[in-house]
């Protein structure tokens, strides 16, 4: 399948890549990954005239605590799962990147493309949504640091501007107590999710939850909170029953749609089962195992 | 555009256009038919190729990204007239059946060795599942690289005697 032709620029600085984003008026495509962009391009679902690449621009691709967690829109998935920061100490975003598509694709697919594409079967959505992260933003008008939960506006659309490019993605650090898991059901590798659940907990001092952060992959116009199940477990000790509970709220805010993966009882019920283990993979992180 | 890369360690040059995938320019201009197209939609593996020693699906970069990059096809694991040891396995445990997919994977069974010289299975069958085999060879090809691992570790034992036998 052969791509409708566009111009290309590839500019070295960032500035310039905002300049010329700028200047496209609305005609432009960011590419940085291109491992969605590219297949929809093929598929002619996206015919952008021009198109401007970021990869040769230095500097976009890091992992760095300092602080907070903050990852360059560039780096690479694969860099992303080999991270030992992200191992160590983030080990719901590396569950997250292990998962996305396939090791193949990992070494080229971005964490800033991931998020900014905004398909709501993407997998970074819903980790970051149970992380209260931040996309960090370059425009014309300078830097913009966008709460997640204001970031995902519909199907392949974010608050962004068209003349925004995503330049980082800002987790807050992780505190003692704290611990998360992302867990995804797929028919095969290289699949899209039937459902992925995003699980993260702070625990205070005697063991009760602190706060929770659940999100939901592909089952709804965006990845979605679960902000009933956070609800559920907020002040409780996270046992099986509050557990159940939270598991049981997730299912029922979710919003699936029948399709080739399956009806949406079937998923709706698989929200309920992926809520509840990833819940006790964060508890049992959260207090210090694996 | 004019396109310069280095392909199996040749420079070569293209004109193209900013649409054209890399593996187009790599099976069409530059005549390397080694690496396959399988399922055009990023899935299957078939034309998989190093981009900077690191595997890719050369049906999802555009041929322009490719520029001023070094490229390893199937073509460049032969060195004067020896097989490379990935490809001794794959011919010792006859690691395929029809060999659509080997190609790729054979390019991406020697990143893997490079990174991991002892991959265990698992990491194996991590390594190659974005590569698909649609005969279910999978079991000779995990024997193929298990081969081509060993191979490499006893060839670099005879390399390096001194550092070898160092506990």
């Amino acid at each position: 399948m052969i791509p409708a032709a566009f111009e290309y620029e590839a500019p070295t600085e960032l500035a310039e890549a905002i300049d010329r984003l700028a200047r496209s008026g609305g005609e432009a495509k960011v590419l940085a990954g291109g491992q969605s962009l590219i297949p929809l391009m093929k598929f002619r679902l996206a015919q952008p005239a021009r198109i401007i690449d970021l990869n040769r621009i230095s500097g976009l691709a890091y992992v760095r605590e300092n602080g907070d967690l903050r990852i360059g829109a560039l780096t690479r998935e694969s860099d992303l799962e080999e991270s030992a920061v992200i191992r160590d100490r983030y080990a719901i975003v590396a569950d997250t990147a292990a998962v996305i598509a396939d090791p193949i694709v990992r070494n080229l697919a971005t964490v800033g493309g991931n998020v900014a594409h905004a398909d709501p079967a993407n997998d970074h959505p819903a980790t970051l949504l149970a992380l209260r992260a931040s996309v960090v933003a370059r425009g014309p008008r300078g830097e913009r640091v966008i709460p997640i939960d204001d970031f995902f506006v519909d199907t392949f659309t974010t608050s962004l501007a068209p003349d925004e490019i995503v330049t980082e993605i800002r987790i807050p650090r992780a505190q003692a107590q704290s611990g998360g898991a992302y867990i995804k059901l797929e028919r095969k590798v290289g699949d899209f999710a039937i459902v992925g659940v995003a699980a993260h907990l702070q625990l205070d001092g005697k063991g009760s939850v602190a706060t929770a952060g659940i999100g939901l992959t592909n089952v709804g116009p965006t990845a979605i909170r679960a902000r009933h199940a956070e609800e559920a477990l907020r002040g409780r000790a996270p046992d099986d029953r509050a557990i159940a509970a939270a598991a049981e709220a997730a299912a029922a805010e979710s919003q699936p749609v029948a399709d080739l993966r399956g009806p949406a009882e079937y998923k709706r019920d698989v929200v309920r089962v992926l809520t509840t283990r990833a819940l006790r993979r964060a508890v049992a992180r959260a207090k210090g195992g694996k | 555009m004019r396109v310069q890369l280095t392909i199996n360690g040749a420079s070569r040059e293209a004109d193209v256009e900013p649409r054209l995938l890399l593996v187009h320019l790599i099976r069409e201009n530059l005549l390397l038919t080694g690496t396959h197209i399988g399922c055009d939609t990023t899935s299957c593996g078939a034309c998989t190729v190093l981009l900077d020693g690191r595997p890719v699906k050369s049906c999802t970069v555009f041929a322009v990204q490719a520029s001023g990059r070094t490229v390893s096809t199937v073509e460049g694991l032969e060195q004067n007239g020896v097989l490379h040891a990935v490809q001794e396995g794959f011919t010792k445990e006859h690691g395929l059946q029809c060999g659509f997919c080997t190609p790729g994977m054979m390019m991406t069974s020697v990143a893997l060795l490079e990174r991991n010289a002892a991959p265990t299975e698992l990491q194996i069958r991590q390594a190659i599942s974005g590569n698909l085999c649609r005969c279910t060879g999978y079991v000779n090809i995990v024997k193929a690289i298990q081969h081509a691992s060993a191979t490499m570790r006893e060839a670099k034992a005879e390399k390096e005697p001194a550092t070898a036998g160092r506990a």
